[in-house]
């Protein structure tokens, strides 16, 4: 059989991880900081695949978006309780500082920002989906790109929010961020937009920014159809827009 | 698989540690898992979802049914094009068969209506063909690859319908592929082409780190699974 390698490829490892912190977000979602030796960093956007073992060998394998901006040796993730799921109990419920896991990663090439990438980002973000748009965020403001981001983030609540104080202070102080944040079922009472599903004014068009932007969608399956189908009325073209559906990672 | 063998030895574990007999070197506290009765269909490191999550790179396609189109191509660049009239003359069969999606979710006993592509190859002269690889195209630009062998013999589908109604958009309609025995990302959603082609050579996904043939059975999920 031809095949394009020259030779196998080596599979990808398995590093040992240990949780160093852990918080809530929400009442429902849990950041975990991953101290992990030998871990070469990822892309903004990238996932990885979590292996929990029980002391009988039971393993439980999820895939969840890295939050943090790329790193060497250290990952953050933000994990969503899925009720009816396996590993996400455990880490939103029980992971506290010490305890051991592995990672195995970075794995997606497609939903990934470099500040390499020139063009003005737009990044559309249903719940949990902000996860891998705040890891460009971050970069963002790490690397100190100019490339000028606007991030649109609808959450169901403002008890829904992640990142709630880190996304006003980095608003307020970082050139060239800006982020709205929405609420589809109620907000709060100063909000000028009544709380709703997201309608196309809540988007920019693509002639906003001087070149169109290059766009991240992430989020439930039925908010990223919406947005994508406001995106493309209001001029953006379908190859610039990038999206990123909640595959379950219960 | 086993945890990367530089990282032995640094175990901590401390009161029941498989690790000590070199199976498990890791554990994770207060870790059970919910060990569903274990269906011998679901392949490893995978667990059954109900629901039918959909995954795609960009937004949907929307393709009407009369715009169809799927162009076969031959090695040689002979190009037979079938629109929907073409496919609805040939079989269309019903089947049932359990799905594997990389994203480690695996939904079982999931009814389609399909045309095989053994019938599909017939209609544009192409069932005899020095090809060895297909690869697939799909609107929006998305390509996957495999062994041409892998859609033959009633293993491979050209897909129409889904639990009992024509496919949605969102699940690849008017017309995906279907080949239930490798990783979902293999089964194209809004096929518009098939490229047989002699070499192989890698499509979408499999130039961006997955694996290049994917089989659930053997966990080729990522390049060198």
């Amino acid at each position: 059989m031809t095949t394009v390698w020259s030779s196998p490829p080596e599979p990808m490892p398995w590093f040992r991880a240990a949780v160093e912190d852990a918080w809530l977000e929400t009442r429902t979602a849990r950041t975990v900081v991953l101290d992990v030796p030998g871990w070469p960093g990822h892309d903004a956007g990238q996932h990885v695949d979590v292996r929990l073992t029980a002391d009988d060998g039971y393993t439980a394998t999820r895939t969840y978006s890295v939050a943090s901006a790329p790193e060497a040796g250290r990952l953050v993730l933000t994990v969503q309780l899925v009720g009816e799921g396996e590993v996400s109990p455990w880490l939103v419920g029980e992971a506290r500082a010490g305890d051991e896991l592995e990672v195995r990663g970075p794995i997606g090439g497609w939903f990934r920002w470099t500040e390499s990438m020139p063009e003005p980002v737009l990044l559309v973000a249903g719940g949990s989906g902000v996860v891998p748009l705040m890891a460009m965020v971050r970069q963002k403001v790490r690397s100190g790109a100019a490339t000028p981001f606007h991030l649109v983030y609808s959450a169901r609540t403002p008890d829904h929010v992640f990142y709630t104080n880190e996304l006003f202070a980095l608003a307020r102080t970082t050139p060239g961020l800006r982020v709205d944040r929405l609420f589809s079922r109620a907000g709060l009472p100063d909000d000028e937009r009544a709380p709703g599903r997201l309608r196309p004014e809540d988007l920019p068009a693509a002639d906003a920014t001087p070149v169109p932007p290059r766009v991240y969608v992430c989020g439930p399956s039925g908010f990223v159809e919406a947005a994508a189908g406001i995106l493309l009325a209001k001029g953006h073209d379908s190859g610039a827009i990038r999206t990123e559906r909640f595959g379950p990672s219960s | 698989m086993a945890a990367a063998g530089g990282l032995r030895g640094h175990s901590v574990c401390s009161v029941t540690c498989p690790g000590d007999n070199g199976a498990v070197d890791i554990v994770t506290r207060g870790f059970v898992g919910r060990r569903q009765g274990r269906d011998p269909r679901i392949p490893p490191g995978q667990y059954l979802e109900r629901d039918f999550p959909v995954l795609s790179a960009g937004p949907t396609p929307r393709v009407r049914q009369e715009d169809w189109r799927l162009d076969v191509s031959t090695p040689d660049g002979e190009v037979t094009t079938l629109g929907w009239s073409d496919l609805m003359a040939l079989p269309v069969q019903d089947l049932t068969t359990d799905i594997h999606c990389v994203t480690k979710w695996s939904k079982l006993d999931t009814t389609w209506r399909a045309v095989s592509v053994d019938a599909v190859l017939e209609a544009v002269g192409a069932a005899e063909t020095d090809a060895a690889f297909v690869l697939v195209h799909a609107e929006g630009g998305y390509t996957t690859n495999l062994p041409l062998a892998d859609l033959r013999d009633g293993r491979g589908w050209v897909a129409v319908g889904y639990d009992g109604a024509p496919l949605t958009p969102e699940h690849g309609g008017p017309v995906r592929l279907l080949v239930p025995h490798l990783y979902l990302w293999k089964s194209a959603k809004w096929l518009s082409g098939l490229e047989l082609r002699r070499e192989d050579h890698p499509g979408f996904w499999e130039q961006l780190g997955y694996h290049a043939y994917g089989d659930p059975w053997r966990e080729q999920r990522y390049v060198g699974d």
